[in-house]
């Protein structure tokens, strides 16, 4: 399972202020603990509130490179932050994301190829989010197709099939399952499939359970990445536990701690 | 269309264990030797790297063995008393390229020695060869939490791999080994989930990974061998695809496990049809090293020379002569 770490995200209070601090330390430590915890790489987001997106971008880049050589996650919908994280980025990157478009395909697998970097491509495209497994499976199969147009290699590629909230449809969940299910056989070997879980949740109580039941539902159907948070312990623990039931990891008595190890 | 190769990528590999200090190292040998490290399934070159081959080692024990076959004394018939002049023959005569001293004269119920008689053991074969010595124990723990200990300290500076740590009694044998600077035998009895939190609760202790070969425990020829086998290889598949918990390389006990058989054992007069003593023990034991080395083993502790011999031929066959 290759998790990706949340936290370095403007959107938390702490996060935000330490950018605008320009407080290295917060983030780095930030960095080390969710490493420390299990993460295989990190995102990095600026949020919202930063008054020079390009710049902060940059900054926190190279103040997350400065500890640690794992592959970084530029988030950002913008294409010049996104590009100032990038050319900041020395080492293993990931562009975080596009959608399924064609043109934004183009330009963002076209920069992955530029940077050497990998790619989350989201099953969105010019109609938005599709209402059923056939309209996900559809939009991954062009992703893929894309991908094999520019040589980008399958390694490099993450495919996202859209946690839409269980609030607004119950239905969805399912039909998430059910996608990643067929993204496994899209292509020989198969593309990375990833999740953001907090959409899941929204808006419902007891958002932590209803997160790490689903994350470990999907790794039953396939799901080999996730963009989730660490440090919190009781969602790790479901993740590995998970992982141990699919036998892609050997259970010892310590396997929780072992896991984290990796 | 082009046909592309069906190659591996494996994103993990095995851990590079050394064993044997030389001068330049504060120790005596005149060579260290290295296990692991590759980075394919066994012997899949094509795939990956394999940069140290399989060793063999031969088992030297602390006193003359009470219940080997004749064919089995016999290549040792002038030495199989003194550890020290059959280790050197072992080496001089018979190819081996480390020494396993098994201290099996201190069990309780074998002679039960005691650290005295162990560390002196110890010295006399250091002195006798000049190659990497792997220095095993009776298997009693509370036994050998006594003479472990000394054999480490007799030892220090040499780089010994020593054994063994079991997950009910390990502390003392790493707190020996960090000491004086030793690799540790992991041991598990067939059961890989053992294996992994073995090697967890040893590197709890702050005991670097890449001093620790593990032992999954040896079933030979028609006594085990299958289940040995696909443990091994399971636990080689976890260590390619990246679990640091099972990237130690592999110890197997060839020569103990074959020679159980009765196959091994039994003279012709005892069974004619199985034909002549001199070539069947010799064979099961070969075979057991050969099968297990396609699971992924590292060093190999066997007992008669025409064994090691053919056991050696293949491994040059399988890597390619260097």
């Amino acid at each position: 399972m290759i998790i990706i770490g949340e936290r370095i995200n403007g959107m938390f209070k702490a996060v935000n202020q330490a950018i605008q601090e320009r407080d290295k330390s917060a983030i780095q430590d930030l960095a080390l603990k969710q490493l420390a915890e299990g993460a295989d790489m990190l995102d990095i987001n600026v949020g919202t509130a930063a008054a020079d997106p390009p710049e902060a971008m940059a900054w926190l880049v190279k103040t997350v490179r400065e500890v640690t050589d794992a592959p970084l996650s530029i988030d950002n919908p913008n294409l010049n932050t996104m590009k100032a994280g990038l050319d900041a980025c020395s080492g293993a990157k990931m562009i975080n994301s596009t959608t399924g478009q064609e043109e934004a395909l183009d330009t963002f697998i076209g920069l992955a190829k530029e940077h050497n970097a990998s790619v989350v491509a989201l099953c969105i495209d010019e109609k938005g989010v599709p209402v059923d497994v056939d309209g996900r499976c559809e939009i991954a199969m062009r992703i893929v197709a894309k991908a094999m147009e520019f040589d980008l290699p399958v390694e490099d590629l993450y495919i996202d099939p859209i946690v839409l909230p269980v609030k607004a449809d119950q239905t969805g969940p399912g039909k998430v399952l059910e996608s990643i299910k067929q993204f496994a056989v899209l292509a020989d070997p198969a593309p990375h499939i990833v999740v953001g879980l907090s959409n899941l949740s929204q808006g419902a109580v007891d958002r932590k359970l209803i997160n790490r039941t689903f994350l470990a539902m999907a790794i039953g159907a396939g799901l080999d990445a996730a963009i989730l948070d660490p440090l919190d312990t009781e969602l790790m623990d479901a993740l590995i536990a998970a992982e141990m039931l699919m036998n892609r990891a050997i259970y010892s008595d310590s396997f929780l701690k072992a896991y984290r190890q990796r | 269309m082009v046909f592309e190769e069906p190659i591996e990528k494996w994103s993990g590999a095995v851990v590079s264990v050394t064993i044997g200090a030389t001068a330049a190292d504060g120790g005596t040998r005149s060579y260290a030797i290295t296990l692991g490290g590759s980075t394919t399934l066994p012997f899949l070159q094509f795939e990956g790297e394999m940069p140290n081959r399989p060793i063999v080692a031969m088992e030297v024990l602390d006193h003359e063995p009470l219940d080997w076959p004749d064919v089995l004394t016999e290549p040792f018939a002038d030495v199989i008393s003194k550890p020290g002049e059959w280790a050197a023959k072992c080496v001089r005569e018979y190819g081996a390229e480390m020494i396993c001293l098994k201290l099996e004269s201190t069990h309780p119920d074998l002679g039960d020695k005691g650290p005295d008689e162990a560390e002196k053991a110890v010295k006399e074969v250091l002195n006798a060869v000049d190659v990497p010595l792997v220095i095993w124990g009776c298997d009693v723990d509370e036994k050998d939490n006594i003479v472990l200990p000394r054999c480490s300290q007799a030892a220090a500076g040499e780089r010994c791999l020593i054994g063994t740590a079991k997950e009910d009694n390990y502390k003392t044998l790493v707190a020996s080994c960090m000491a004086d600077a030793h690799a540790l035998i992991a041991e598990s009895p067939l059961d890989i989930n053992i294996a992994k939190q073995v090697n967890v609760l040893v590197s709890e202790m702050g005991f670097p990974l890449d001093r620790i070969v593990m032992y999954p425990t040896t079933g030979g020829l028609g006594y085990g061998i299958e289940y040995a086998y696909s443990i091994q290889e399971r636990g080689r598949l976890a260590a390619l695809t990246g679990d640091k918990m099972m990237s130690p390389p592999v110890v197997c006990q060839v020569g103990q496990e074959a020679w159980r058989a009765k196959e091994a054992k039994a003279t012709a007069d005892e069974v004619p049809q199985w034909g002549p003593a001199e070539l069947r023990g010799p064979m099961w034991e070969a075979m057991t090293a050969v099968t297990l080395l396609q699971a992924g083993s590292d060093l190999l502790l066997m007992r008669h020379p025409q064994a090691v011999a053919m056991v050696k031929r293949t491994i040059s066959a399988l890597v390619g002569k260097k």
